[in-house]
């Protein structure tokens, strides 16, 4: 078996606030695979986004950090920031959310690919402008010798996003780190960026986490999925796993939630009940108790572990996992 | 394949050439026709206060026997003071020292203002607090009066008011130099230089200074126009540039005495004090919007 490129072990991250300490991230554990596209799925607030930025060291200095991620055999965690500097953007790359703000204004889109590439390879500027427009013609950017010398703002938002991707690609990372990397985009547009960075992972041979809230995306993308919920891992498996043999009620909530054309107008949605849980004060027992209609006594108990479900690697934090696969399969049928 | 679908959908501006940020910002800047304007009379101003008293026959404290008081005439379209000297020579010559005044304390408030503002705000914690500290404590001192007092001890030249004025004005540019280093960290592209591994040095240089500029640059033009209203008050009420040295202030208060028989002779040297402040403001608030790279007005 080969080693994971990425392994994090009960990763816990906790803000200090007015009302109390918040614990964005409760003991996360989660293996990423050389090649392979790991997808983190959850509502706002479910930590996934502050997972990725613990990984690569961009809290806030307040945020207080526990436990490990080793990447490539070197510990993330506490890190001698020289030793931070040379992994970020060379070994772990990353795609931001929002590419209007995470682009500079200022600067020529060229400017910012040629500073991405010049920051860890010794070349010439003339080379890395050279490489720069190549990056740029992968990502889809029609006539990327002109387009290279525009300003972010003379982008379309689509365009944006595939410059930041080639900024991503441009030191051929071994981890992509993309953050709802289509959220701030037009639907129109976001199949095809899905396409892009689909094309990167495969151009770079680069493993990847997809951050999202969006199933949608992670269907079309993921190998692995993480569904976290309250800072933790609710159910991890395959892609097939989680859509299809799901063994999580929170699971099984999100894929009620996903609106099918196909459908017939008397098959309604189902949004999961509620709302999610305060970080400042989780309910007692498993977090999703209030909201989940398998609740039992015993889930106001003792938040459940993290059970393995029938299948290879298929996991879920709950008490009723054969319900919730007999709910599911009966649905499905 | 990629290439042809992303031209298909997603570019909307296949026409946009390259051009350079200065030239996107000129093209912005002639969108507003009365800051044209304000920069043509603030560019005939500066060439009339330079150009004047060294083309005129008389200087600035050139006495001419027999002339006091003189109305408007061709050889002194300004007319003549009571003791008899070139009046536009004099208002001229005080334009000049007035505006090397304001634009010593623009530029010098705006260089003390960035450096511990910029320190300020990107550094944060403790030297944050020592330097606001230190900021809002100039802010709150009375200003003129302080002014009042220390002038009568260091006052009276053309540098040492500048000095006297900058040392006093630093505090409001060092804020909105901190408000905008602490509204730029928070950004996502400084963010994302991180990730790319960028040192601080070069995210503080390259990332956030450049996006600074704008604004800057646009205090230092409004600042200006408060230092010549300041700079003329002091002079005014005799603790700025002292006479026979002309400055716009100083003419004011020397002819304001005949403000009933000849409002002229005050009238002009304030006429000149107050197109300078409304065009450095008209100018001010043009470039606000000039200097902002994505502002979408030029195209």
């Amino acid at each position: 078996m080969t080693e994971p490129l990425l392994s994090v072990r009960d990763l816990s991250v906790t803000f200090r606030s007015d009302d109390g300490d918040v614990t964005a991230v409760r003991g996360m554990s989660f293996d990423v695979m050389p090649g392979e596209v790991l997808a983190v799925v959850g509502e706002s607030g479910s930590g996934k986004s502050v997972t990725s930025l613990a990984i690569m060291g961009l809290l806030p200095r307040s945020a207080r950090i526990s436990g490990s991620a080793m990447f490539d055999g070197k510990e993330l965690i506490g890190a001698d920031i020289k030793d931070l500097r040379r992994i970020r953007g060379k070994d772990i790359a990353m795609i931001f959310q929002d590419p209007m703000t995470a682009l500079n204004p200022v600067f020529t889109v060229g400017n910012q690919i040629v500073e991405a590439i010049t920051l860890h390879n010794d070349i010439t500027e003339k080379a890395a402008w050279e490489r720069a427009t190549d990056l740029l013609f992968q990502v889809g950017i029609p006539d990327p010798k002109r387009r290279i010398r525009l300003y972010p703002h003379e982008y379309s938002g689509g365009m944006r996003q595939r410059a930041m991707i080639a900024m991503a690609m441009a030191n051929g990372p071994k981890l992509l780190i993309a953050d709802e990397p289509t959220t701030a985009l037009d639907v129109t547009i976001q199949a095809q960026v899905l396409q892009v960075i689909r094309k990167a992972q495969a151009l770079t041979g680069a493993a990847m986490m997809l951050i999202t809230h969006d199933l949608g995306v992670v269907a079309g993308l993921a190998d692995r999925v993480n569904v976290m919920y309250a800072g933790a891992v609710f159910e991890s498996g395959s892609i097939d796993d989680i859509f299809y043999r799901t063994g999580n009620p929170y699971t099984l909530g999100l894929l009620g939630s996903i609106p099918i054309l196909t459908s017939r107008s008397a098959d309604k949605l189902t949004p999961i009940p509620g709302s999610p849980p305060n970080l400042l004060r989780l309910p007692a027992g498993c977090p999703f108790r209030p909201r989940c209609v398998f609740a039992t006594d015993i889930c106001h108990d003792a938040e459940p572990d993290l059970f393995p479900v029938n299948g290879d690697g298929h996991s879920s934090r709950c008490y009723h996992i054969d319900k919730v696969v007999e709910a599911r399969a009966g649905s499905t049928a | 394949m990629l290439a042809a679908a992303a031209g298909a959908a997603d570019t909307d501006a296949l026409d946009v050439e390259a051009r350079s940020l200065g030239r996107q910002t000129w093209e912005r800047f002639r969108k507003h026709p009365v800051a044209v304007v304000a920069l043509v009379v603030l560019v005939l101003l500066i060439i009339a206060f330079w150009a004047g008293p060294w083309i005129s026959p008389y200087t600035y404290d050139q006495v001419l026997a027999g002339l006091p008081n003189e109305g408007p005439s061709l050889s002194h379209p300004f007319g003549t003071d009571q003791i008899g000297r070139d009046l536009m020579v004099r208002v001229f010559t005080g334009g000049q020292i007035s505006m090397t005044i304001a634009i010593v304390v623009a530029l010098l408030t705006t260089f003390i203002g960035t450096v511990i503002g910029a320190i300020a705000g990107f550094f944060g914690g403790w030297v944050d607090t020592v330097l606001s500290a230190l900021t809002n404590l100039f802010l709150i001192v009375p200003g003129l009066l302080v002014l009042l007092v220390v002038a009568v001890k260091w006052g009276g030249g053309v540098y040492s008011t500048a000095l006297l004025l900058a040392f006093l004005a630093w505090p409001v540019i060092a804020r909105v130099v901190r408000g905008l280093f602490i509204q730029f960290k928070e950004q996502e592209f400084v963010q994302a230089a991180i990730a790319a591994g960028a040192r601080p040095a070069r995210i503080m240089f390259r990332h956030i200074i450049p996006n600074t500029f704008g604004p800057i640059i646009v205090n230092a033009t409004l600042a200006v126009g408060a230092a010549i209203v300041i700079e003329s008050t002091l002079s005014f009420l005799g603790l700025g540039v002292r006479p026979p040295t002309p400055s716009l202030g100083n003419i004011i208060q020397d002819y304001r005495g005949a403000i009933d028989s000849d409002p002229t002779k005050v009238l002009l040297p304030g006429l000149f004090v107050v197109l300078i402040t409304l065009c450095t403001n008209f100018l001010g608030d043009a470039l606000r919007d000039a200097l902002d790279p994505t502002s979408r007005r030029g195209h």
